[in-house]
């Protein structure tokens, strides 16, 4: 919790430290794009932060909401930069969803995701939703409630050395079982957290970037993959369009999920990391269970995932929570993680999804342009 | 076009159970209108091709199979089974809390589109993927009755 800033204020701080982080003034940005906050929505939100300010940029876009966007935002960017539209976007993302709306209000708030007419009658949570999707994958590949609980175990790991995170205390394989049932099958510690948070980055031409105070991490692919909208519509349940968007990324990168030394994978509940894996190639569809059993997904194994806490432990703001994977990434790649670094990483993976496993966007970064 | 159950805004009272009272109850559109307007009869409406012969749920003004305009609406026969069901534990909002715990299911139609719905009158725990189940209705208004799905015959 942030209590002490409202909704707007965590847009324009992040902003800031993310101006400050690259060593330029707000007049060298000529791109914003921002995505509204639930708190203190506007009608014309990224228009409202250049207001806010001060800043007149020639490109801005108040993009559309949900995981898979936040980091779509950036193939948006990428484009922008490349076709000449600007040289230099501030992405900024915010959001005070404990201390300006409240848990309960806010977990109400997520569930009109649902379909007015075929799917909210049925009074579904999002946590119901998603349990949907684990029964499906349970029933198809035996995954099972400790292989669940062994990603929030491994958030929490991670979680634990890093100082902004907001839940720190280890937990146990058991402490994810005996915590109370929200939708079965799944468990409180399955879900993610409610928070108040916000981050920023700054986006620019890698001839441009050189004049900048950090060494730059490169953007080296990126892709989308969109299935549906509402889950009733999903053709699969278990299979997402994670594989078609990393197999976007990838191909534009030149790399495959051998080349990945560390991945910020969406999880705003367990099962959508095992999903994820799978559909990223990190493991055969319907092995993401075996996968990420016996440390394989923590600091030390296989492939370190979601080294900051992800949304299961670090925060989760609501739309912005992607934002987080990306700053992790790029100080994973600087080498600054501290603690939780991951020896020797070159090359991150991020993975976002938004909607009920329905948007979904990949992007590949490296410490070199290559 | 115009008749009674097109009415955008029915009458949200609750029956004298109380179910519906404070709901989403659902705002039919010029395009879901004779959807609501068979559950109103307690017949489960969706469209189908006449072109291709594709069955379609949600109702939208193609085929999205062919692209044929040519869609119309057909009872179904109700009967279903279930391709995956979640037993609520935390409601969604107040308005539920009385129903805890419920079962939120997707059902695959014996005619090949997919559903959400409550599945009532069966012990959750016995709850199973695969499990054939039957159309039923739920009064929420005059106007407006919600399907939900009980065990059934395959």
């Amino acid at each position: 919790m942030v209590p002490q800033y409202s909704a707007t204020q965590l847009y324009v701080r992040a902003a800031r430290l993310a101006l400050e982080d690259a060593g330029i003034t707000k007049q060298d940005i000529d791109g914003l794009i921002t995505c509204a906050s639930w708190a203190e929505p506007y009608l014309y939100h990224a228009e409202m932060i250049a207001e806010y300010m001060q800043i007149f940029p020639r490109y801005c876009m108040g993009a559309p909401a949900g995981g898979g966007t936040t980091l779509a935002i950036m193939h948006h960017a990428a484009s922008a930069i490349i076709t000449g539209m600007c040289n230099t976007v501030l992405i900024t993302m915010a959001d005070s969803q404990v201390s300006g709306l409240s848990r309960d209000k806010a977990v109400e708030m997520m569930s009109t995701a649902g379909h007015p007419q075929f799917e909210r009658p049925y009074g579904p949570p999002i946590p119901a939703f998603y349990a949907l999707l684990a029964r499906a994958h349970e029933h198809a590949y035996g995954t099972t409630a400790e292989q669940r609980a062994a990603v929030a175990v491994a958030c929490r790991k991670h979680a634990s050395l890093n100082p902004a995170a907001q839940m720190r205390k280890p937990l146990t394989i058991e402490d994810v079982l005996a915590s109370r049932m929200i939708a079965d099958p799944l468990h409180l510690l399955d879900c993610s957290l409610v928070s108040d948070g916000g981050a920023a980055f700054i986006m620019t031409s890698a001839e441009r970037a050189r004049d900048f105070k950090q060494k730059p991490v490169y953007l080296l692919g990126v892709g989308e993959g969109h299935s549906h909208e509402h889950v009733t519509q999903a053709l699969n349940l278990t299979t997402s369009a994670a594989k078609e968007a990393g197999e976007r990324a990838y191909a534009m990168a030149g790399l495959g999920p051998r080349d990945i030394n560390v991945a910020e994978l969406y999880d705003c509940f367990t099962p959508v990391v095992i999903i994820e894996l799978e559909d990223l190639g990190f493991c055969p569809k319907g092995e993401g269970g075996r996968f990420v059993e016996g440390g394989r997904i923590e600091l030390g194994g296989e492939l370190p995932v979601n080294t900051h806490g992800g949304l299961l432990s670090h925060c989760h703001p609501g739309h912005p929570g992607s934002m987080f994977s990306i700053t992790e990434a790029v100080r994973q790649l600087r080498g600054s993680c501290g603690p939780r670094q991951v020896e020797g990483a070159k090359i991150a993976l991020v993975h976002g999804q938004g909607g009920i496993m329905s948007t979904h966007c990949s992007a590949i970064f490296g410490n070199e342009p290559v | 076009m115009a008749t009674k159950d097109q009415h955008p805004h029915p009458n949200p009272l609750p029956q004298k159970s109380g179910r519906g009272a404070d709901k989403p109850i659902p705002t039919p559109t010029l395009e879901t209108a004779p959807y609501w307007d068979g559950c109103r009869r307690h017949q489960l409406r969706i469209q189908r091709c006449a072109n291709c012969h594709q069955y379609q749920f949600f109702p939208r003004i193609y085929c999205a199979k062919c692209f044929s305009e040519q869609v119309e609406w057909v009872t179904a026969s109700g009967r279903a089974k279930i391709l995956s069901f979640t037993i609520v534990r935390r409601p969604v909002s107040p308005a539920f809390a009385n129903e805890v715990p419920y079962v939120v299911a997707l059902v695959t139609l014996e005619e090949g589109p997919q559903m959400m719905t409550n599945i009532v009158e069966c012990a959750p725990e016995k709850l199973m993927i695969g499990m054939p189940v039957e159309v039923t209705f739920e009064d929420w208004s005059d106007t407006i009755s919600i399907p939900k799905f009980r065990p059934g015959q395959s």
